[in-house]
């Protein structure tokens, strides 16, 4: 990937910026750049939607969220500098773009939030610990097969089950890759609220499959209470 | 190579910052010389991986012809 961030001394080989520095492709300035515009869109059209649809868990919203951030996107060009770094540039302003209707639908997310925060379930459940428990080390590799295994459907609902103020931080950082810092500064919180939503989020979802396992038979029934 | 050897408590509370590259080189580091001597800790370091490739695989979505054709008429207005 070639929108590497400018070296900081920390190792953030996966990390894309937001308006990168780089300049190995510059975005052109004549008839061409419209061309390249709606390329690059049409490549990412998938991407966009996924992304929008796992943001907003609508269809008809998600359609809503790609069409404005293109708009966006587009009058916004000029701020681009890299062309190789285009998606990691739209995927902020649809990112941006979801935030900001979302706060607009809500008289008070923060006390959303808060509210979802003081809920501690699902903190410490760990999927793999439930795999690994003594008398199931004869199965070869348990968490292989489990997520192997599991359907894109499993993890959809699952993701799509958590409460807003912890859905939006795991699409953000793991569908998305913002860094914590990028996530904390777009939803206005500080990085060790992201960071301790994303460690809950991760535990619900976690306990979400879990139980989504054992229904489907994909799991062993001897941690009935685990996931209950 | 690394001022201190971690334990598996260490690495494992840390590891998920690990894998979302939140850590510096140096933290890193430490993390994948633990890795290197831990089958248990890089079992789980796996598995976390491959949750997160794909819960990350559930951002790809084909859109409906709606959207392209919706698109596709923005784009003709620019």
């Amino acid at each position: 990937m070639s929108c590497q961030p400018v070296p900081t001394g920390r190792a953030r080989t996966t990390r894309m910026r937001a308006v990168p520095a780089c300049l190995e492709e510059p975005v052109p300035e004549d008839a061409s750049r419209r061309r390249l515009f709606a390329a690059e869109v049409e490549r990412l059209t998938d991407r966009l939607f996924g992304t929008a649809l796992r943001l907003t868990r609508h269809r008809a919203d998600a359609e809503d969220l790609v069409a404005e951030s293109v708009a966006k996107a587009w009058a916004r060009l000029d701020e681009l500098r890299d062309m190789q770094c285009f998606e990691a540039w739209i995927q902020r302003i649809l990112g941006n773009t979801f935030v900001s209707q979302w706060r607009r639908r809500r008289a008070h997310p923060e006390v959303a939030l808060e509210a979802e925060d003081a809920d501690g379930e699902g903190e410490t459940f760990s999927l793999f610990e439930q795999l690994h428990q003594p008398f199931l080390l004869w199965w070869s590799n348990p968490e292989e097969m489990l997520v192997n295994k599991l359907l894109r459907e499993d993890l959809e609902r699952a993701l799509d089950g958590l409460p807003d103020g912890f859905r939006i931080v795991v699409v953000m950082v793991e569908v998305q890759g913002y860094s914590y810092a990028e996530a904390a500064e777009l939803l206005q919180v500080p990085v060790g609220t992201v960071r301790s939503r994303l460690n809950r989020a991760r535990g619900l979802l976690q306990r979400a499959l879990w139980r989504q396992a054992r229904e489907a038979g994909l799991a062993p029934e001897h941690g009935r209470n685990a996931g209950d | 190579m690394t001022d201190h050897e971690l334990n598996c408590e260490d690495v494992l509370r840390q590891l998920l910052d690990y894998l979302d590259g939140e850590m510096d080189s140096e933290g890193s580091a430490q993390i994948e010389h633990h890795l290197e001597h831990c089958r248990g800790c890089f079992s789980r370091a796996e598995f976390e991986r491959r949750l997160k490739a794909r819960i990350g695989e559930t951002g790809t979505e084909e859109a409906p012809e709606s959207l392209r054709a919706r698109l596709k008429s923005l784009l003709n207005r620019f």
